[in-house]
């Protein structure tokens, strides 16, 4: 089988600085899909993007060629004109773009965006263009296609606007597509929908893909051969079944092992005790008002309904749900930054047996006390630390705020916390910019930690970080809760990165819980088709268990799609019963 | 069809701002104790003369000024009758100027227009120089073309505006024959509109829009260059390079037009800062703006002109908030449907 694409010993660097991507090499044969593999900084993206030649300007093509097979023979992509190059790309070779919030012009409806390469490069009128685009939007799933051809990107939840860019990328039938990333920001259901579309759209067409990735579960389900990479080089490449059935390379199986899994469970867990509560969410119902004011009729929006949920001292609970499940205003909510609607209210039991304090009907002192003995850390280590700060005076604000201990005292104690989370005290004094995202996520839990706080309140805490970090922080979470007997009130919408850290979990859907057990019952025995949809949708790195895409279509619908016991409009939803000791589903009776 | 349910909620919003405007006008030339008329009937007796006093007392109660002041302000508004029944600003009748001794209507008159003219034709300047300017430079950063761009920008910036007026002037004669002061040959001053007086007053607009508009167009370049090199690095520019589009119509189609909402929101802070600041510009050119009969009117605490002069400009800010409000709505999609549900 001859190549469609041929990489050979491509060396990318910037300025003076040794290279970026190093001797890099690989093929792709027509209708083949290779994934390309790595975590951030390994160099994949700036390797698909040289195949279309978008690198930054500061980039610089040192080494290597790039060949491509077109149908005038074959061109060297790294040296062809410009020109030339503009008729290839969105023609022969097209990309899907990893944001798809972002990757789409805000101000120019779906249609002309996407029409547009039809007219850059088959030169079709308007009617025509428009019916090919109408017919391409049919294709990635649009319910309305003559809708979706009038509407704005902001108009579309993120999995529309993926089909939207993956429905731009083949509109004119390229040869080979390249995804970068192409559901890294998207909802774990519908990752699995819009892998599913891919993989279908290929055997219509018969064209190429280059995947690029993080997740090997992703791999598994979508390659025929994978190229792991690292820092710039390749470390291991081969078809997906020899990589993932047998990985030879020590970064490979590291890679493996820290890839967050469902795990099997042979039976179930035994129900939580919900004795010693230290935090208690009692009928919490949050609604919003949208635009207010003028003389329209204020829009209202329920963020949670009726969520009652307790974490136990000691113990990690772990809210899951896609985004605008409510998972984050329920934190918020928990930690006093939002005021429950009346009715609900939020308890705190500082310790065992003592009267609760209401954290939202508070004064002053309570308020503080409340505030150093429930902490926060934050979803993105890259903007939750103030750039301009020494680490050691982001730790010591804590303590100077709360008017703890002397000066010495504070700088002790926040190089105590430093070798708690495994950093080495003598940092203080740098900056964070010198930081990795993994360190820079450490030290907001050091930082959280500083206060000696009871309860940890994690918002996505890992999910901007790499697989192998992710991994690291995990451990050092659960690590930490042991040692100084935290509890934790953990927001997540990945069940595998919960599973091995949760004493129990409440899956979220649509402002409401709609099941909650420990996660053992749950992966043995998930009741709710939402649940369902959530454990099949979760890509394993095993090319023997694709994702079921028919389990993971029943439940990640909307509630009306649910099957008749759990079908709910609106807000009128059915109540949560208890089926079984410790797990609670959402259903009618 | 939002549309113009839109412009009308936004009229109506103007016409309540315009009503606070009128208000807050009115109190702060009020604030500094007596008017002009108490102030002259005190000098007048001081000196003596009697004739004069009686004629200024008259004034002063056919003008209701000794009336209490929240009723001075109701007549002057028009909102109730006062001596000479409903005539206050809603009626047209914009009072009396008791500095010149003639009615605001009349001293203001040409010059309002006039006053328009020679800014609106400065805002034109501003946006047909800082639109190419600004896009060159983002288009070109860090090239021959950026720098040069952005030092005369500074250049611009940085020049006080009368030295300007004076070094064009002199230049301008010298060299093309441009006419010094004014904004027309004398010999048309009062004259009907013809052929002749409109060649005149564009040829004397020259330097003057020059000089009003220099400043506004280099802050405008340095701001439009700044959002496209902002709108430059984002994702969807990637998105449309990689569908094969070419550099130029790439630039115009996609960061261009989002780089656009800034500059349109700024007609409206533009209106505003140009006549005020044009103030200044016009007493040194010698224009017939109203800028110096407000200079005056300020100064010799002569309420109805200066009151009136206030609204005026007041009335253009608002006039121009609204317009770019509208433009926006119409150019930004994301404004437009807020709220219409995905």
């Amino acid at each position: 089988m001859t190549s469609l694409l041929d990489v050979d010993a491509l060396t990318i660097g910037f300025g003076d600085a040794p290279p970026v991507v190093c001797d890099v090499s690989f093929s792709v044969a027509a209708g083949e899909t290779l994934a390309l593999v790595g975590e951030s900084g390994s160099g994949k993206t700036l390797t698909c993007r040289s195949v279309l030649r978008i690198l930054p300007e500061a980039a610089q093509l040192r080494a290597g060629q790039i060949t491509f097979a077109a149908q005038s023979g074959l061109v060297d992509l790294c040296s062809t004109s410009e020109r030339m190059m503009r008729g290839i790309r969105g023609d022969r070779i097209s990309m899907i773009f990893q944001e798809p919030m972002r990757s789409l012009s805000p101000l120019h409806r779906l249609g002309n965006q996407v029409a547009e390469v039809l007219r850059l490069h088959r030169s079709m009128g308007r009617a025509e263009s428009k019916r090919c685009v109408i017919e391409q939007f049919e294709r990635v799933g649009f319910t309305d296609p003559e809708r979706a051809w009038r509407s704005y990107p902001f108009e579309m939840s993120g999995g529309m606007r993926q089909r939207a860019m993956i429905a731009m990328a083949m509109v004119a039938k390229p040869e080979l597509l390249i995804a970068d990333e192409p559901t890294t920001a998207l909802d774990v259901t519908t990752q699995a929908q819009v892998l599913g579309l891919i993989n279908e759209l290929q055997r219509d067409t018969g064209m190429a893909v280059i995947l690029v990735t993080h997740d090997l579960g992703v791999v598994a389900n979508m390659a025929e051969k994978v190229v792991v990479m690292a820092k710039g080089r390749v470390m291991e490449s081969g078809s997906a079944a020899e990589v993932l059935g047998d990985p030879q390379h020590g970064y490979t199986k590291k890679l493996f092992k820290a890839a967050p899994l469902i795990p099997e469970v042979a039976m179930p867990a035994r129900a939580l005790p919900h004795e010693d509560v230290i935090l208690d969410l009692k009928d919490v119902t949050k609604t919003f008002t949208l635009r207010a004011g003028g003389w329209r009729n204020p829009v209202t929006v329920t963020a949670c309904k009726d969520v009652n949920l307790q974490v136990v001292r000691g113990k990690t609970l772990a809210v899951v749900g896609e985004s605008g499940s409510g998972k984050t205003t329920c934190a918020r909510v928990a930690l006093g930054a939002e005021v429950p609607d009346p009715g609900g209210e939020v308890l705190f039991y500082p310790k065992p047996g003592v009267d609760p304090l209401p954290v939202h009907g508070m004064d002053v002192t309570q308020r503080t006390a409340f505030q150093r003995q429930a902490q926060m850390v934050f979803q993105d280590p890259y903007s939750s630390l103030s750039p301009r700060m020494r680490i050691g005076d982001a730790l010591t604000e804590p303590l100077d705020i709360h008017k703890i201990g002397s000066r010495r005292d504070r700088r002790e104690k926040a190089a105590e916390m430093l070798s708690w989370v495994g950093l080495n005290p003598d940092m203080m004094r740098r900056y964070p910019h010198a930081f990795s995202g993994g360190q820079r996520q450490r030290l907001s839990i050091a930082r959280a930690l500083t206060l000696d706080p009871k309860l940890l309140i994690c918002d996505e805490p890992t999910s901007a970080l790499d697989v192998s970090v992710q991994d690291q922080i995990l451990s050092l979470l659960e690590d930490i809760r042991d040692r100084a007997s935290l509890s934790y009130l953990f927001i997540s919408h990945d069940l595998a990165v919960v599973a091995r850290i949760a004493d129990e979990v409440a899956v979220m859907r649509a402002g409401v819980i709609v099941e909650q057990a420990p996660p053992d019952t749950l992966f043995y025995d998930p009741k709710h088709p939402y649940t369902k949809a959530l454990i099949a949708a979760q890509p394993e790195p095993d090319i023997a268990r694709p994702i079921d895409l028919d389990l993971v279509s029943k439940g990640a619908g909307s509630p009306t799609t649910w099957p008749e016991m759990f079908r709910f409009e609106g807000t009128n939803v059915p109540a949560l019963r208890e089926l079984e000791p410790g797990h609670m589903v959402r259903c009618h009776g | 069809m939002s549309l113009i349910k839109y412009a009308i909620y936004r009229t109506f919003t103007m016409l309540l701002t315009l009503w606070v405007v009128s208000i807050l006008v009115f109190a702060i030339i009020n604030l500094p104790p007596g008017d002009y008329l108490s102030n002259q009937i005190a000098e007048l007796r001081a000196t003596g003369q009697a004739e004069g006093v009686a004629k200024a007392e008259f004034l002063r109660r056919e003008y209701a000024l000794d009336r209490p002041l929240y009723q001075q302000y109701l007549i002057w508004v028009g909102f109730i009758p006062g001596p000479l029944g409903f005539s206050g600003l809603i009626q047209g009748d914009f009072g009396w100027s008791f500095e010149f001794d003639r009615p605001v209507g009349d001293i203001v008159g040409d010059a309002l227009w006039l006053t328009v003219l020679v800014n609106l034709s400065a805002v034109l300047f501003v946006y047909a120089v800082a639109l190419p300017l600004g896009v060159i430079a983002a288009a070109k950063s860090e090239t021959w073309a950026d720098y040069t761009a952005g030092f005369v920008g500074y250049l611009g910036l940085a020049t006080p505006n009368f030295l300007l007026a004076l070094i064009l002037f002199y230049y301008g004669h010298k060299y093309f024959n441009l006419p010094i002061g004014g904004l027309m040959d004398p010999v048309y001053e009062g004259e009907p509109m013809s052929w002749d007086k409109v060649k005149s007053i564009l040829l004397h607009l020259i330097v003057p829009t020059f000089v009003i508009g220099t400043s506004g167009a280099a802050a405008m370049m340095q701001r439009l260059r700044a959002n496209m090199l902002d709108e430059l690095s984002k994702p969807y520019v990637e998105t449309a390079k990689a569908k094969g589009l070419g550099p130029t119509r790439l630039l115009a189609k996609y960061p261009l037009r989002m780089a656009f909402n800034p500059f349109v929101a700024d007609i409206g802070n533009l209106l505003p800062s140009m006549i005020s600041g044009s103030v200044l510009v016009s007493v040194v050119l010698g224009l017939q703006t109203i800028g110096p009969s407000l200079l005056t009117a300020l100064k010799s605490q002569d309420q109805f002109l200066a009151g009136f002069i206030l609204m005026f400009v007041a009335l253009l800010t608002l006039i121009g908030t609204m317009v770019s409000d509208i433009l926006l709505v119409l150019l930004d999609p994301r404004i437009r449907y807020k709220g219409r549900g995905a």
